[in-house]
């Protein structure tokens, strides 16, 4: 069911100039700020719990649980995750080129909550507009006097970097973020012992929140925790944004109440995805960005809600729904995933750096009509290795999730599509001409 | 040559003293040096590690991690196509043939001229106009192979250089405030940063 529920984080995108920081203040910026510096930092982590603000990043964690979880320290960090990079998600791109303001305010609001030291916010570096909108929206926020020393009058300081990533995937796992932060190659860390809100920024206790996660701040604060908590359904609250891409007629960004509405919704109502191009018929759907197992048309009915999916084997992940239709190959797009996986594995993990190229061979020789009948056998036995048990959440054998999550497109698409891999290497072709 | 220019030197020095540390100046400051130069030249890499008091195998070995930075030179315009599910669902393999064919180059190529360096890349977060492309990080949505042709025309004709800078500039807003730890914020930039484009 679609609510009408208010847009929370696009309420300000579609205004003429929503970057700039005289049209987002003539629409409420930092008035959400300006109460957080009235009340005590534990009150406004208790609001974000009352929220249960799920972190929009990927992994769906309680942002207020995470920081509670901090590490008690002179020196503390906060860096915001604006890498996005998982295939078929650009809602953190937008929110960046379009709102940079609300995103800076819940970062300022963030790191008063948790005593931080200073503020980093990791760009993805092909994000060349994003770049230049945060960085113009920075210098004008110091200007106004909401970043810096003695914050609006309040007596709180703070100083906030914007930072350009450089071209890597891997970069987006949280660990690998703060390496790269670090001038580094962006090599994931064990966990233990480095759990960023222990071990993070310069071994310091560290913050990493997304984009998304921030932009709810100022909501939350100026709302209250138990209006945000209204929205939604039990532990699915407030609204959230979803890329929806693919063979839908509309493909963008929508901002839609969480846990009521369902996939059908999402890609389907004429306000939103608009149904299948050409209306031809949904052949399957990837749920949550390319890292989760994929639904088929049966699971239309689901709600967008963070633990029914996670009950039925997939995840919400990213919030990033992508629609294939009938004339899809579902090798060609398991392989496409598959390659996108092998590429961009950082090298540290056997399991991650060989068994994804191996999958990658795999699926490009049945693809391209040179399969062989002990393909699928060989395919299911190298994901077993990868991620033992196939099941989901996957089994952790490697360093960081990127390695267990490679199987997710392959697996999906043999359980659900076994015919069109015997069809591809009976007849030596792809079926769907090319 | 290739060394980091004077001015390219201050802007380091304004970066470095952003970071607890000085080593996490280094991206930002190599994204400079392909500004300058187009690409990550060897004495330019070098002159990093002094500034950063780092070996040039650790420039180096970071550099070569990351796909945006080439250590080798690239045309004036570096076409990325992305060819990921969502472009992928919508016609992005025959756009990558038809740019092939347009430009007479494969992926990792360059023409002749120097203008154009066609390369293959993952989901550039556009899905919403799929096909897509970025040439030098700015992006173009729902291309058609018409509309490709007319691209390359246009950048090869230096109609788009307002909205496509040399291969190398990222970020054409300066930061003009430094951190509070640096005393009573001094103007980083010269003042004349342009604004981003509306
Ligand atoms: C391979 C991989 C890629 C990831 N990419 C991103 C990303 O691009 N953006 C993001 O916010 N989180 C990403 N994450 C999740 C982060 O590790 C982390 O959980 C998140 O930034 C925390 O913020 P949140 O709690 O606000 O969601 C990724 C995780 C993995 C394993
Ligand atoms: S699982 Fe893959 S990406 Fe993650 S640390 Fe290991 S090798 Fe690197
Ligand atoms: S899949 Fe091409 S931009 Fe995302």
């Amino acid at each position: 069911m679609i609510t009408d529920a208010a847009p929370i984080v696009t309420a300000r995108i579609g205004s003429p100039l929503s970057w700039t920081l005289k049209s987002a203040l003539d629409r409420g910026a930092y008035e959400g700020l300006r109460k957080a510096l009235t009340m005590d930092p534990a009150e406004i982590t208790q609001e974000v719990l009352t929220a249960n603000l799920l972190g929009r990043g990927g992994a769906g964690f309680e942002a207020g649980r995470k920081w509670g979880m901090l590490a008690k320290g002179d020196t503390k960090y906060l860096v915001i995750n604006g890498d996005e990079s998982e295939p078929c998600t650009f809602k953190d791109h937008m929110l960046m080129e379009e709102d940079p303001h609300q995103i800076l305010e819940g970062v300022l609001i963030c790191a008063y909550a948790i005593g931080a030291s200073q503020a980093f916010i990791f760009v993805r570096g092909e994000f060349a507009l994003g770049l230049e909108r945060m960085t113009s929206a920075l210098n004008e926020a110091y200007a106004f006097g909401a970043i810096g020393r003695n914050i609006l009058g309040s007596g709180f300081s703070l100083d906030i970097v914007v930072h350009p990533g450089a071209g890597a995937y891997i970069c987006g796992e949280e660990t690998a973020l703060l390496e790269s932060l670090e001038g580094k190659r962006g090599y994931p860390r064990d966990k233990p012992p480095w759990f960023p809100a222990v071990k993070g920024l310069y071994s310091a206790p560290t913050i990493v929140n997304n984009v998304e996660t921030m932009s709810n701040l100022p909501w939350i604060v100026t709302n209250g925790g138990a209006a945000f908590a209204a929205l939604g359904l039990g532990r699915s609250t407030g609204t959230r944004l979803f890329s929806v891409s693919g063979h839908v007629k509309r493909p963008a960004n929508y901002e839609i109440e969480m846990a009521k509405p369902t996939f059908r919704d999402l890609l389907f109502d004429p306000s939103l995805g608009g149904g299948i191009r050409n209306d031809n018929a949904l052949k399957a759907f990837v749920p949550g960005g390319v890292s989760a197992p994929w639904f088929g048309p049966d699971q239309l009915d689901m709600a967008l809600d963070q633990d029914a999916v996670g009950k039925a084997g997939s995840m919400l992940g990213s919030g990033s729904v992508v629609a294939m239709d009938d004339t899809t190959c579902m090798v060609r797009a398991a392989w496409r995933i598959t390659r996108f996986f092998h590429r961009e594995s950082c090298g540290q993990c056997t399991p991650c750096r060989e068994g994804g190229g191996w999958l990658d061979k795999i699926m490009r020789r049945i693809e391209l009509g040179q399969g062989r009948e002990s393909d699928l056998e060989l395919l299911l036995d190298v994901c077993d290795n990868i991620a033992p048990g196939l099941g989901w959440p996957p089994q952790k054998t490697t360093i960081c999730v990127l390695g267990p999550s490679i199987p997710s497109s392959i697996t999906s698409a043999i359980r659900m599509f076994r015919d069109e891999f015997l069809v591809h290497i009976k007849e030596g072709a792809c079926p769907f001409g090319r | 040559m290739a060394r980091l220019t004077a001015e390219n030197i201050q802007r380091a020095r304004q970066l470095i003293a952003l970071y607890p540390q000085s080593r996490s100046a280094l991206i930002p400051i190599l994204h400079i040096a392909q500004e300058q130069d187009g690409w990550l030249t060897p004495d330019g890499m070098a002159h990093i590690a002094e500034l950063l008091d780092l070996d040039p195998a650790e420039v180096y070995g970071t550099a070569s991690f990351y796909d945006m930075f080439f250590t080798h030179p690239v045309g004036r315009h570096l076409v990325s196509v992305c060819t990921n599910l969502a472009c992928l669902l919508n016609g992005a393999d025959e756009l990558l043939e038809h740019a092939q064919a347009r430009l007479g180059v494969a992926p990792g190529g360059t023409t002749a001229d120097g203008e154009f360096t066609l390369e293959e890349v993952e989901c550039i977060a556009f899905c919403g106009a799929a096909p897509c492309l970025a040439v030098n990080w700015r992006f173009f949505g729902n291309i058609g192979t018409d509309d490709f042709d007319r691209l390359v025309e246009d950048l090869a004709a230096g109609r788009l250089a307002d909205d496509v800078p040399p291969h190398g500039t990222l970020n054409r807003v300066r930061r003009r405030v430094g951190l509070m730890a640096a005393g009573p914020a001094p103007a980083l930039a010269d003042g004349t940063a342009s604004e981003p484009p509306s």
